[in-house]
């Protein structure tokens, strides 16, 4: 089996993969050059303008995810927790090595090239993980065993957000939840998540809501309103009460149409009614919890009690921990702001350059957005940008659906893994793209805010590329040794 | 695996891929495919419209003598944001010429979104407009100094005479309905707006080309759009050839200096308009570019109402011109042959009396030459009277449309339709729904309405009409409608009158006779052998207007005349001169009676006429 290597990989590689790689850098490519193209433009090999050097970094890619292929599968679990290492300590001192670009300290100048140390942090991080997790006695349900992976991802994490101002960068190790989600972690804690995000909107785009003659707070409203929907999910569910559920929900709506008569006559705080229910429901809780012994309605009541505080909490990151540039991005992003020449601009010139794009699109080279600069960063975050112009819906769904296809096929990639360590590893890969993609299409086409990170292959930039390429074929080496590997 | 208790997770984990990917290309779909709005703004961004003004058509007059033409002028626009620091606003004030508060009262104004509301940082606005060539020479010089500035080329009209203004009209900025009814203008174009200048604006105004320039985000001009290929360039106008002799125009304007009144001559054989004036007129260059808006209204205010085009607008009682007509009707319906005589007792006939005195009884002939009013009062009232009054007064309402449509023949009591003068009145044939309304349909007689015998009365007609009749006469039977456009296409407009010839010989015989034993006798040119008849029409304004109208040669008539001058008195004494020169002018190619030019051109017969 182990006879000739070489022979063995080129067979057992998944090629499929590897053309989808070949297929989006090729495009990246491309469209590097249409949105750096300007009208004295000579060819797209030149190595004074962007897509020739993209060229040269694609040619190092190539060769970097070669020479990965090649290397024995066992070494990257060997050097994991030393790479980790290593990676935590560049981290920290890229600061201090580092001059500013644009605000961030996160790039390190070797001689002609700068690197992102960051962009290679999330392979180490992810191997690490998969290490750790991969172990026979691993339990994801004890608490030591899911706190230690938090840490690893969130060290690395922390240095990289608030050393390195480089928040996009961070925010990526979010995508880890997707793996503890997969590998066992309570599917709670992804709702958990989605309710914040859904809360953390609502108490910030809506702040108060005008009633007659008075207001009252939207977050704690609709945290009230949450949290008796969850309450009746687990009375019906755990003790299948209905008609306790009924008188609940019939309670609190009388009361709230109790007081929005009063209202009428003598202004109503209506926060003070949420925050009286909520802590009716709470004290209700305890009691169900206690004398039907559900403790799990604990867990409930102490939910409650953080929502309120989280919805408090929501509009002191938002106007203290924010920075102001990050606070206009929302604000722009949910309709409270109209700015477009200031922090809007870029968002809403995007939503022009794609939206010129039409059906069929402009053609190559043809988009007058891009090739006219109005978005700025379109040949690195805003990639997608050129694509929607220049090749239009058409190849902007295609390029959508052949990543779709990509990190379906790593999922499949992932679960067809014997050994569970490759299989963490495989979902992290799967995630990061999952994760890469989401933030920067929607960041581009206006759905969520400006956060930025690259498309994965697109955008221009050494360090991404190779970042990934490293991502990938590190992935593909492990998943070629699969049978290798007993059991 | 082995005890994979999640593997289920795996359907989770690709459904949220699957639900990202499907909301984001749902997001794609409303962006490039339902929302139009983009395409729009993203043109907007990278496209710069650039016109190119074409050169407006020159207009001449029937010799090709050139009457407008156009000068160049020049324009300043400033793109505001292209204004960075550094930008030396005292240079600028010192190459325009104007100080620095004249700057900054102006970019104001240019921002003040109120006022200028296409107002734009991105595009180019007109800093000062109307200047001189040699106004932005300097500024030309130094151009790249001043990032935003650029000096744009326009066209003015400018005019070889300071004659003819009512005839060519003037041109001026568009407004708000021309742009809403035809779709080529742009605010801050200019079109005809009266004259010929209206008429024939599709014809001169030519094309307006295009020129797209791509602009970058930083509103730096990147060279044309798809190598020109969508540009356009501008298309001149189309000259315009005119019927004007402007010779014989800027006599009539002479003659009618300090006077009320207005002169039209048409060739007779093809319709066309040899001259056309109306006096208090102003010199065409007033209407044109920063004076305009000043001047034109000065012109509104002017008591003698100098933009009433009265050669076409303004409506007389034709008074005895109108004999003529009369005559040719009455012999066509039979009332009246040659030969036949009336009595006329001088002043003291009735009901209506002759202001001249001859012999009596008279016929045809001699009562055009003496213009004596109860030989056409008999003449009309023997026509209208045929038939008897019937029962109802029937006989004789029907006897009367007649002798209306016949009169109506000669293009009285309504406008030319089929011509290219713009501002018309239709004058008036009064109708017999008229004359039932005020004395009830058995209630009026001939005895009623014998004013109209003699042209008073409600006969209304403009010079204009005037002259046409007076070359339907000429032409012993038809009249081309009479027009500007010196091309042959209205030719095809003729009108055949039902009259026959021979009558027209006797009515011609009669003018001759004016001209040599009658009215016309003092400013007849014998070797010229004009014909004519002249007019003093009583009118509710004052002195009554005199009136001539004519046509010379009479076997073979070359130009057709009308002349009105208001409050003047007897049309022999006014009205004939003028006519009799400009035949004369049109026929000899001078005007040989200097002491008579003099003493008609510096007569005021109205103080308050300017000319301006």
């Amino acid at each position: 089996m182990r006879a000739s290597r070489s022979g063995n990989i080129l067979e057992s590689v998944d090629w499929g993969t590897i053309g989808i790689f070949l297929a989006l850098v090729f495009f990246g490519w491309l469209n590097i050059y249409g949105a750096s193209y300007t009208f004295d433009q000579t060819s797209i090999f030149d190595f004074s303008n962007r897509a020739g050097k993209q060229f040269a970094w694609i040619i190092g890619s190539l060769v970097l995810g070669g020479v990965l292929l090649l290397i024995d599968y066992k070494t990257y679990d060997v050097l994991a927790y030393f790479a980790y290492g290593a990676m935590l300590l560049l981290l920290l001192a890229t600061p201090f090595l580092a001059h500013d670009i644009k605000g961030s300290l996160s790039w390190i100048s070797l001689g002609p090239v700068n690197l992102q140390p960051a962009e290679f942090a999330k392979c180490v991080v992810a191997l690490a993980i998969a290490k750790y997790m991969g172990r026979y006695d691993y339990k994801i349900r004890s608490w030591r065993d899911l706190v230690i992976p938090f840490v690893m991802i969130g060290v690395p994490c922390l240095v990289i957000m608030i050393l390195q101002k480089e928040t996009g960068s961070a925010l990526v190790f979010a995508a880890f939840l997707l793996v503890f989600y997969r590998q066992g972690m309570s599917g709670y804690v992804l709702w958990v998540g989605v309710a914040a995000v859904a809360l953390f909107i609502l108490s910030i785009r809506f702040g108060s809501i005008a009633l007659p003659l008075g207001t009252g707070s939207v977050g704690i409203f609709s945290c009230m309103l949450l949290l008796t929907a969850v309450e009746i999910y687990f009375i019906c569910k755990e003790h299948r009460m209905r008609w306790q559920a009924l008188i609940l929900v019939g309670s609190v709506f009388a009361i709230y149409g109790i007081c929005l008569i009063i209202n009428i006559f003598i202004n109503v705080p209506f926060d003070w009614v949420s925050m009286g229910v909520v802590i009716a429901l709470i004290g209700y809780n305890i009691f169900v919890s206690i004398y039907w012994r559900k403790y799990m309605l604990l867990l409930v009541a102490l939910f409650s009690l953080f929502c309120i505080g989280y919805t408090h909490a929501c509009d002191f990151v938002f106007t203290k921990v924010l920075q102001p540039h990050q606070r206009i991005r929302i604000e722009v992003l949910l309709g409270m702001k109209e700015d477009p020449a200031g922090a809007g601009y870029n968002v809403n010139q995007a939503r022009i350059a794609i939206g010129s794009g039409r059906f069929f699109g402009k053609g190559y080279l043809k988009g007058t957005q891009t090739k006219l600069q109005f978005v700025p960063e379109q040949d690195t975050d805003f990639i997608f940008c050129t694509v929607g112009e220049e090749w239009g819906f058409f190849g902007s769904v295609a390029v959508l659906l052949l990543y779709l296809y990509f990190i379906l096929r790593l999922i499949a990639i992932a679960e067809r893994q014997r050994n569970i360590s490759t299989q963490i590893y495989a979902y992290s890969v799967a995630s990061i793209f999952l994760f890469h993609l989401t933030i920067n299409v929607g960041m581009v086409l206006g759905l969520l805010p400006v956060i930025g990170i690259p498309l994965p292959f697109f955008s221009y930039g050494g360090s991404s590329l190779w970042g990934f390429t490293l991502l990938l074929f590190i992935l593909l080496r492990l998943d070629a040794a699969r049978m290798e590997q007993l059991r | 695996m082995i005890n994979d208790n999640y593997y289920r997770r795996r359907y989770v984990i690709s459904g949220i891929a699957i639900v990202i990917v499907l909301v984001y290309i749902i997001r794609l779909f409303y962006l490039q495919v339902i929302d139009q709005s983009t395409k729009d703004q993203a043109d907007n961004n990278a496209l710069v419209k650039q016109t190119i003004f074409p050169s407006r058509g020159l207009i001449y007059d029937r010799n090709g003598e050139l009457l407008v033409f156009n000068q160049p002028i020049y324009e300043v626009t400033m793109t505001m944001r292209e204004m960075k620091a550094g930008w030396d606003t005292a240079a600028f004030c010192q190459c325009l010429h104007i100080s620095r508060e004249e700057f900054n009262s102006r970019v104001a104004e240019i921002k003040d979104r109120k006022k200028n509301r296409g107002y734009s940082r991105y595009t180019p606005q007109v800093f000062m407009s109307q200047l001189k060539k040699e106004d932005i020479a300097p500024l030309q010089e130094f151009l790249s100094m001043f990032p935003g500035v650029q000096i744009q080329k326009r066209t003015l009209r400018d005019y070889t005479y300071k004659a003819a203004a009512h005839v060519l009209g003037s041109v001026g900025e568009v407004n708000q309905n021309d742009i809403d009814r035809d779709s080529y203008y742009a605010r801050g174009d200019y079109s005809g707006r009266d004259g010929l200048e209206r008429t024939y604006e599709q014809q001169l105004r030519g094309e307006k080309g295009v020129e797209i320039l791509m602009r970058d985000a930083r509103g730096r001009l990147q060279g044309s759009y798809q190598d020109g290929e969508l540009d356009k360039p501008a298309k001149a106008g189309t000259d315009l050839y005119t019927t004007l002799d402007i010779q014989l125009q800027l006599l009539a304007e002479e003659l009618l200096a300090g006077k009320i009144g207005s002169a039209v001559a048409i060739e007779p054989k093809t319709g066309e308009i040899l001259a056309l004036v109306s006096n208090p007129s102003w010199n065409p260059k007033v209407l044109v570019g920063k004076e305009r808006s000043k001047n034109y209204n000065a012109l509104l205010k002017d008591p003698t109402k100098p933009l009433m085009n009265r050669a076409t607008q303004a409506t007389y009682p034709p008074g005895s011109t109108f004999k003529t007509i009369q005559a040719l009707v009455c012999l066509e319906q039979k009332a009246i042959t040659p030969n036949t005589l009336y009595p006329c007792s001088g002043p003291g006939s009735t009901p209506i009396k002759c202001t001249h005195h001859h012999g009596s009884p008279v016929a045809l002939d001699k009562a055009i030459e003496q213009s004596c009013n109860p030989y056409f009062w008999c003449a009309f009232r023997d026509l209208l009277q045929k038939d008897g009054y019937g029962d109802n007064n029937e006989a004789f309402r029907h006897r009367y449309e007649l002798w209306r449509d016949a009169v109506m023949q000669f293009g009285l009591g309504q406008r030319f339709t089929d011509t290219d003068i713009s501002e018309q009145s239709s004058g008036s044939i009064p109708s017999t729904k008229l004359f039932d309304k005020f004395y009830g349909k058995t209630g009026w007689k001939a005895i009623t309405i014998r004013s109209l015998s003699i042209g008073q009365g409600e006969i209304l007609a403009t010079p204009l009409q005037l002259a046409n009749q007076a070359s339907a006469i000429a032409n012993e039977g038809y009249f081309i409608t009479p027009h500007l456009n010196k091309n042959d296409s209205m030719l095809t407009h003729i009108h055949r009158l039902d009259i026959q010839q021979k009558y027209f010989d006797e009515v011609k015989a009669g003018m001759h006779r004016v001209m040599v034993y009658g009215t016309g006798r003092h400013y007849a040119i014998d070797s010229l052998h004009m014909a004519g008849k002249t007019g003093t029409a009583q009118n509710p304004h004052g002195r009554d207007h005199a009136i001539f109208i004519g046509f010379a040669p009479v076997d073979d008539p070359q130009i057709a005349v009308a002349v009105v001058v208001e409050n003047a008195g007897f049309g022999a004494t006014w009205a004939c001169p003028v006519a009799s020169m400009m035949m004369e002018q049109y026929l000899t190619g001078e005007v040989k009676r200097k002491d008579l030019r003099k003493r008609i051109r510096e007569a005021v017969l109205n103080e308050s006429v300017k000319k301006w």
